[in-house]
């Protein structure tokens, strides 16, 4: 009996950790979706709406995805995670996926075992405060309390910045953007700090967006994408052409609208290699022939999701910025599909 | 099966005879356990390895570069992830041994008044460890911390004993003594009078148990303890001058400060732990039997020594065991603090520090190393008070 329950430990050890590795187009195959983790709850960029679905610019990478595997984009299970817990979720093979809101650095891709295939938000670290304290600048910053979510990169740009300017703070270290708005909102804390696009997700969510102003400075870059484990390059590669069929999707005007018409009725060899009427683009990755296309049809391209989340038509009112095309002076650039 | 032990065991064959059997199977678990552990240990590595993810303990000499508001110890954000570890510690070991002190005078008096024979001061300290033990702890950690930063704002602080203390949602900022010239004097002076304490307290019981004349210990120990380094203050011209706290810019500097997380936390813990504690005290001394008072009065004791010489020696033995486990929660409970941003040893070490280095088995392992050595460190100590105080059969 005892033999029998250790084997039984052991084989379930051996299944949780032989997981983490290689074979993990043909897992999410086999259990039929993308296991994917997103924020607890940013506006704009994850969160559930109001039927109760995930919805976000984050959310339409993991849907992105499912929709170029299985085409259809509703094959994903979402684990909301806290800025604590994503790396651990993601190197245990809790998730296949972590799209949540996560800087690239150098610590992580390297020594944390992941593998960053691109970049889906260009954003920097700003300062947010009460339009009443009549704070202009975050230069005039010293000696004030700073909210800022634990596990962060923010909390060692907030730590450099003021250091360098030779000014105080106290630090007020909370788990979740949620529990952040709440001591923020009263006043625990003079300023809250987080990458610009956060710091506009929370304002709209507050309950009077007015009283509050972002400050002008941008202290870091924080190249946000999403991840997946080192050592799995075919799934690696999915996650990476997802993103990069989003951007030349736009790049190449296709849309949601249009995508089954221009894969019938164009003659551009770039939007027939993309949506798959020529080439084998999909075989090469594992995938069907329309990938892309369902990609696009189903979720949109990069700026259909962007405008659709974030846009100026939302309650985030995001500009695209960093965040347009490079044909559009800004910084948002896919490699070649060829 | 049945016969065997009926007839007794057989001699001659080994795997027959009960106890080499006993042996056999616990070296056959003890084995089973021991390579179960290596298996997990060395699977571990090598996917850890087949990841990418270094391991080792070199992280410990790396710069945190973070800060953290509230630390003990000199601190910042260029400091090593090693300091950020006793940083933690100490942040850990603070709250829990206020929370251990609070909580067992609270749960002392709370025990004893539950015994009262006033109805209504009886009822309120039952209602009082009813609803306290039954309300989980996180709730109440997060209700403690609602309440006090729904306080003033800083510009709003409200002050009393004539402008030096300032309290808001920020803290309660106190003014810090600043030790002048011949400060030290009143340190010798207080160390001699804690010396003196328990040398006094011997003699009297020695005298007392020759003569059977009695001294009154408590009050010559706190006129000793007060008054040596009140004599040597006097003497040396109080030598302490006060940093207060003053409002600068966006909050107040200088002084002390009390913050509302590390109040909450502590709030939390003392009233939560103290309703077991009463608990546990009201039944160390309802299990001393009735008769020991009434035989203490008919000897004509007053009840005040009844209580202190009759029924504490007696009740102490029951109550110390399960006060021990009290302690015990109340410091491993202390590790909630991360749901309200006190910066103890879970939250900074095993949360900022884990997520900044990924080092998850490392840091995790020293976290869980810590809260058992300091377990195992109240279990002793509390163990050897235990054996102090059990009583002695002659």
């Amino acid at each position: 009996m005892k033999l029998g329950k250790f084997l039984f430990a052991a084989a379930a050890v051996t299944a949780l950790s032989t997981g983490a590795s290689a074979g993990t187009l043909d897992d999410v195959k086999a259990k039929g979706f993308v296991q994917c983790g997103v924020t607890t709850g940013l506006a704009g960029f994850g969160a559930p709406n109001d039927q109760g679905q995930w919805a976000g610019f984050d959310v339409d990478f993991c849907r992105a995805m499912a929709a170029a595997i299985f085409g259809d984009a509703a094959k994903v299970k979402y684990t909301p995670t806290t800025s604590k817990e994503r790396f651990t979720a993601l190197q245990s093979g809790e998730i296949d996926v972590l799209a949540r809101n996560t800087t690239w650095t150098f610590s992580r891709d390297v020594n944390l075992g992941f593998e960053f295939i691109g970049v889906n938000y260009y954003d920097g670290q700003g300062f947010m405060v009460r339009k009443s304290l009549g704070v202009t600048s975050a230069k005039e910053l010293d000696g004030a309390s700073v909210c800022i979510q634990t596990g962060t990169t923010t909390e060692l740009n907030l730590a450099d910045y003021f250091r360098s300017n030779g000014m105080s703070y106290e630090s007020v270290v909370i788990e979740t953007s949620a529990e952040g708005r709440g001591v923020y909102e009263e006043e625990r804390c003079d300023v809250y700090t987080t990458d610009a696009s956060g710091l506009a997700a929370q304002r709209s969510t507050m309950s009077d967006p007015s009283e509050h102003i972002l400050l002008p400075e941008i202290i870091s870059k924080e190249p946000l994408g999403p991840l997946v484990r080192h050592g799995d390059n075919q799934w690696g590669d999915i996650a990476r052409w997802t993103l990069g069929a989003m951007i030349v999707a736009e790049e190449l005007g296709v849309t949601s609208a249009n995508a089954d018409e221009m894969a019938s009725t164009s003659k551009n060899p770039e939007i027939l290699r993309l949506l798959g009427g020529e080439g084998d683009m999909g075989a090469q990755l594992g995938l069907p022939a329309d990938w892309a296309k369902n990609i696009v049809k189903q979720v949109g391209n990069y700026g259909e999701s962007f405008e659709r989340n974030l846009g100026t038509t939302t309650p985030l009112a995001l500009e695209r910025g960093l965040n347009a095309l490079w044909t559009d002076g800004g910084i948002l650039y896919a490699p070649p599909m060829r | 099966m049945a016969t065997e032990t009926i007839d007794g065991p057989k001699r001659g064959s080994l795997l027959n005879d009960q106890r080499t059997r006993a042996i056999i199977f616990q070296a056959l678990a003890f084995f089973l356990v021991v390579v179960f552990f290596i298996y997990i240990g060395t699977n571990t590595v090598r996917n850890l390895d087949a990841l990418g993810i270094s391991t080792g303990f070199g992280f410990l000499d790396s710069p945190a570069g973070y800060d953290i508001a509230m630390s003990l110890i000199p601190y910042e954000a260029t400091n090593t992830h090693g300091r950020v570890f006793f940083v933690g510690l100490f942040n850990t070991l603070s709250v829990a041994i206020a929370g251990i002190f609070a909580a067992t005078i609270l749960g002392v008096v709370m025990g004893v008044l539950r015994l009262s024979k006033n109805w209504l001061v009886s009822k309120l300290v039952y209602w009082y460890v009813e609803i306290l033990r039954n309300i989980p702890l996180l709730l109440q950690i997060l209700f403690w911390y609602a309440v006090l930063i729904t306080l003033p704002h800083p510009k709003q602080s409200i002050v009393f004993f004539g402008e030096t203390f300032h309290l808001n949602k920020r803290g309660l900022y106190m003014p810090e003594p600043i030790a002048g010239d011949g400060f030290g004097l009143i340190v010798v002076a207080l160390v001699v009078a804690l010396i003196i304490v328990p040398i006094m307290s011997k003699m009297a019981k020695k005298r007392q148990e020759a003569t059977g004349q009695t001294f009154p210990v408590f009050w010559t120990s706190v006129a000793l303890i007060l008054g040596l380094p009140l004599l040597a203050a006097a003497i040396t011209g109080f030598p302490v001058t006060y940093d207060y706290a003053e409002l600068k810019g966006f909050n107040f500097k200088g002084g002390m400060v009390l913050r509302p997380e590390f109040v909450a936390l502590w709030f939390a813990l003392t009233v939560y732990t103290a309703a077991f504690i009463a608990e546990i005290v009201r039944a160390g001394i309802q299990a001393v039997s009735h008769g020991q008072t009434e035989a203490a009065f008919s000897l004509g004791l007053k009840p005040s020594w009844t209580t202190r010489m009759i029924i504490l020696p007696q009740a102490l033995r029951v109550i110390v065991p399960p006060l021990t486990s009290q302690y015990l929660n109340l410091t491993k409970n202390s590790s909630l603090a991360i749901a309200i941003g006190y910066p103890d040893l879970v939250s900074t070490f095993g949360g900022t520090s884990l997520n900044q280095t990924g080092q998850a088995i490392e840091i995790i392992m020293i976290t869980m190393l810590v809260y058992l050595s300091i377990s195992l460190l109240i279990s002793m100590m509390m163990n050897y008070y235990n054996k102090r105080i059990a009583l002695v059969e002659r």
